[in-house]
């Protein structure tokens, strides 16, 4: 049984961890704090973890944001693991693209197409 | 057809205040019918701005106080944010899509304002911001 917080939805699948977003503002410093504090809770209990994040419902994402993404990446990287983000909307891809996070992290529009990703 | 002036609010520099004042100036221009994409760039760069002014700006001290003017209007929403830190000079902010940076988890507040609002300058000190965004028609 996966641990469940009231931001983010954990469930596996092939040996793929797939964690749903469940916040669709994760723009202050209390939601980001908390969603951050599950997400490397997830990458510990599972390294090395093989961990998709879908933004499924997220509508709106801020700098801080983006910074947790990259410490968690970093941190999947440090224990062997590998981070894939998926069914990012349109305007939340805009802000990947401004910053060029497009080119660092690896970005599925869906979420088969990610998990398959994993085994290649 | 003659300006509103503008509201002022002042907060202390603790992040849900923020989120009361960003919910107060979306609210205002949603009423005004501004359309889906001018609200998502108003709150992400309202949401930059205010964690700046309380995080680097007052360090995160309850005792600072962040001030806040803003104007609603139909063709475009203005707003200063200005905190009560020593203020920095924006153009000494590294690029952070440069390859050796695109690694650091932070720097990236005022590149987003940059590219979501149609003005986005700072006062000579460098302790307050001054947004606007236009009507997208």
């Amino acid at each position: 049984m996966e641990k469940n917080s009231p931001k983010i939805k954990v469930t596996q699948e092939n040996g793929v961890t797939i964690v749903e977003l469940l916040a669709e503002e994760i723009l202050d410093e209390g939601t980001i704090s908390t969603i951050s504090e599950s997400l490397f809770a997830v990458v510990e209990d599972h390294a090395p973890v093989q961990l998709l994040l879908s933004f499924e419902r997220v509508k709106h994402l801020s700098s801080s944001a983006l910074g947790t993404l990259i410490r968690l990446n970093k941190r999947i990287d440090e224990t062997g693991g590998k981070l894939r983000l998926c069914k990012i909307k349109k305007n939340l891809y805009e802000i990947f693209t401004i910053t060029k996070l497009n080119k660092l992290f690896d970005i599925f529009e869906d979420r088969e197409t990610a998990i398959k990703s994993f085994v290649c | 057809m003659p300006r509103n002036s503008f509201e002022k609010i002042e907060i202390v520099s603790v992040f849900p205040q923020a989120k009361q004042v960003e919910d107060l100036i979306i609210e205002q221009a949603e009423k005004l019918g501004y359309s889906e994409e001018d609200i998502f760039a108003l709150r992400l760069s309202l949401e930059e701005a205010l964690t700046n002014a309380i995080r680097h700006g007052n360090g995160q001290d309850p005792q600072k106080k962040v001030k806040i003017r803003y104007r609603a209007q139909p063709e475009e929403v203005e707003i200063y944010i200005a905190d009560e830190g020593k203020g920095f000079d924006p153009s000494l902010v590294p690029d952070p899509t440069r390859e050796d940076k695109l690694e650091c988890p932070s720097g990236r507040g005022i590149m987003l304002m940059r590219a979501y609002m149609d003005l986005l300058e700072y006062n000579v000190r460098g302790n307050e911001v001054h947004l606007v965004k236009q009507r997208l028609s």
